[in-house]
């Protein structure tokens, strides 16, 4: 356990979530209590259906919390308003399964949408932290491609290059090696680790991928919208 | 804060102009939107075009006069119905101390024989004592002289080609003769007035003449008095005091008076301002239809980028903005094209129907403003789709 002066990146308690209403109300998600500490890599696996996504966006400050305590940066999720959740978001960096890219935007522009939102920086110095990103991704070379132009794997460093342009303090990530060959797959991941842990960003990937699980500093399984705990030697078994 | 400051402060703070790069990035879609609003822009300036082009060129002749005051029959409705009043009227207002001068006006419409093709035509001829100070223009009383001989007309060289090739033969030095209700009359010189809606050609005779060609008209009856006062005097007071004293077979109008008595004719006893403008509003509802459509598609395309713009911490308001931008955008790139194409119409409807239809500032303005209202409200619209943008929706 953190002391208690540290915030948890993440501190949920309790959480329920159901979708639909009246008969078919099914419930997705079912007394979560999950800690992630600043700078933590947790990995979230199960069978899809299982709740991971939802459990995402309710971290992300995407969807409204319905029942039980989200904390997100020391900031209550429950409750929050449209507003108060918009800005939290700004704190929290989102890689998605498909890269997302704006397909109108060069790379460099793209990282540029990322750093955009800090306040009080110049133009100038926003465009040269995204060159900065850029090259640390390795796409020195790529800055004014468009999208359409790159390969699968850049297009994911573009995506983790604009996640991280805007100094977040958490990561989401879903699923982003899902379109990758396994080689491309895994530099990637080591990419996205390894600029996080220099930044000192916590991260909560949801994957299937079996060959990135011994990047975690904690695997998690969900099943039926319940938590278990897994070792990262162990893909399979759960220790409770 | 100096705005010099102020605006350092915002350069530095711009950010990646997404409405631009959203625009600029899809030619094919810029394209069909800037043709769109172009099309609807020509379309807007051609009808409120012909429309005030219309309304001006009826009183093209009216503005010409040189009078301060103008008397005319009250069953007068308009250039092409003048009646008569007695020419005594025009006389008795010379009692007043500020009238300087009167020229009384015989006003009819003509039928003109085409020397060439003998068709006749509907021309509008002004008969006036060939001394007396008609227009304005120094350059007529010269040529007035001419009219002191019988049957001799001034002929306006820019009356419509379809009363002949008067003013060609003429400058080639020709004798050029042609028939007025059935008398013969012979060209004595050229003026420039311009076609009207009532008159698409003119002549200038004296007043005998006139009468020659128009025996039926009454002795003593004109059809408008020109009235010139001495400097400084208010034409509007003496307007009114003059309507007063003379009995109400006439009426009294400033020149301006004069000038509206015949745009209110056409604008309120005709169609043609209802149309025109119903031209123009077709042309704004097909701009917005256009502009929607491009928008509404562009926004739905762009919908999980904006959603992930969204899931990123942009407030959907920023977002608005963007569409809004885009709006504003092709309102700015829209309206130049359409506004060169409405110079190059304006000036091929001038050639080709001699109409006085110009680019105004007024006219140049209100296209702008509804271009401007055209595709802010399009922008409006299509922005309801972006609330289907669910941040939540992305992963």
């Amino acid at each position: 356990m953190p002391p208690a002066s540290t915030p948890h990146a993440i501190a949920l308690e309790g959480l329920n979530h159901w979708y639909g209403k009246g008969d078919t109300r099914r419930q997705v998600l079912q007394g979560i209590d999950l800690q992630v500490a600043p700078g933590e890599v947790v990995l979230l696996t199960g069978p899809s259906g299982c709740g991971k996504t939802t459990l995402l966006t309710l971290v992300g400050a995407l969807r409204q919390v319905q029942e039980g305590s989200v904390q997100v940066l020391g900031c209550e999720l429950a409750g929050a308003n449209q507003r108060q959740r918009q800005q939290l978001r700004r704190s929290i960096g989102m890689i998605f399964q498909g890269h997302n890219l704006l397909r109108c935007l060069t790379a460099e522009q793209n990282v540029q949408m990322g750093a955009d939102l800090l306040p009080g920086m110049g133009y100038r110095a926003r465009r040269d932290q995204a060159r900065e990103w850029l090259r640390a991704v390795g796409l020195g070379a790529e800055l004014h491609k468009l999208p359409h132009d790159l390969s699968g794997g850049q297009k994911q460093r573009v995506a983790i290059a604009r996640a991280l342009a805007a100094h977040p303090r958490l990561l989401l990530a879903d699923e982003p090696t899902a379109a990758l060959d396994s080689r491309t797959g895994r530099e990637v991941v080591e990419l996205l680790q390894r600029l996080a842990q220099e930044q000192g960003c916590a991260v909560l990937m949801v994957t299937h991928d079996p060959r990135i699980l011994d990047i975690a500093d904690r695997l998690l399984r969900m099943e039926d919208g319940r938590l278990k705990r897994l070792t990262p030697s162990d893909g399979t078994t759960a220790v409770q | 804060m100096s705005l010099r400051a102020w605006l350092a402060a915002r350069w530095r703070a711009r950010r990646i102009p997404l409405a631009w790069l959203l625009l600029t990035r899809q030619p094919v879609r810029l394209a069909v939107a800037l043709a769109g609003i172009s099309f609807a822009g020509i379309l807007m300036f051609m009808q409120l075009g012909f429309r005030d082009g219309l309304f001006d060129a009826s009183v093209t002749i009216h503005r010409l006069f040189d009078a301060d005051l103008v008397l005319i029959s009250p069953r007068s409705t308009s250039s092409v119905s003048m009646a008569g009043f007695p020419r005594r009227r025009l006389v008795q207002v010379m009692a007043s101390p500020e009238v300087e001068g009167i020229t009384p006006v015989h006003w009819n419409l003509l039928l003109w024989r085409n020397p060439q093709t003998r068709a006749t035509r509907s021309i509008l001829a002004l008969g006036f004592e060939p001394g007396d100070p008609l227009f304005t223009d120094p350059t007529l009383a010269p040529k007035a002289r001419l009219l002191s001989q019988k049957g001799r007309v001034l002929f306006d060289q820019q009356s419509r080609p379809e009363f002949g090739p008067v003013a060609e033969w003429f400058q080639q030095g020709r004798t050029v003769e042609s028939e007025i209700a059935g008398k013969r009359v012979r060209v004595a010189g050229l003026v420039g007035l311009g076609t009207s809606f009532g008159a698409d050609g003119n002549l200038l005779t004296s007043s005998e003449t006139f009468l020659e060609l128009l025996p039926n008209t009454p002795p003593g009856s004109i059809e408008v008095g020109l009235v010139r006062l001495k400097p400084g005097s208010d034409a509007a007071a003496v307007a009114k005091r003059l309507q007063a004293q003379l009995p109400s077979d006439v009426t009294v109008l400033t020149k301006e008076g004069f000038i509206a008595f015949e745009q209110n004719y056409w604008r309120t006893s005709t169609s043609i301002g209802f149309i025109f403008s119903l031209g123009a509003a077709m042309g704004f509802v097909v701009g917005c239809v256009i502009v929607y459509q491009v928008l509404y598609s562009d926004v739905s395309d762009h919908l999980p980028e904006y959603a992930t713009l969204m899931a990123m911490g942009y407030r959907l308001t920023s977002l608005l903005g963007v569409v809004a931008r885009e709006g504003l955008l092709l309102a700015a790139f829209g309206y130049l094209p359409a506004y060169a194409a409405g110079q190059g119409l304006y000036w091929l409807v001038r050639s080709a129907t001699q109409l006085p239809v110009a680019m105004d500032t007024t006219r140049a303005f209100t296209v702008l403003t509804m271009i401007l209202v055209m595709c802010m409200a399009s922008a409006a619209l299509a922005m309801r789709r972006l609330a289907d943008a669910d941040p939540a929706e992305i992963f």
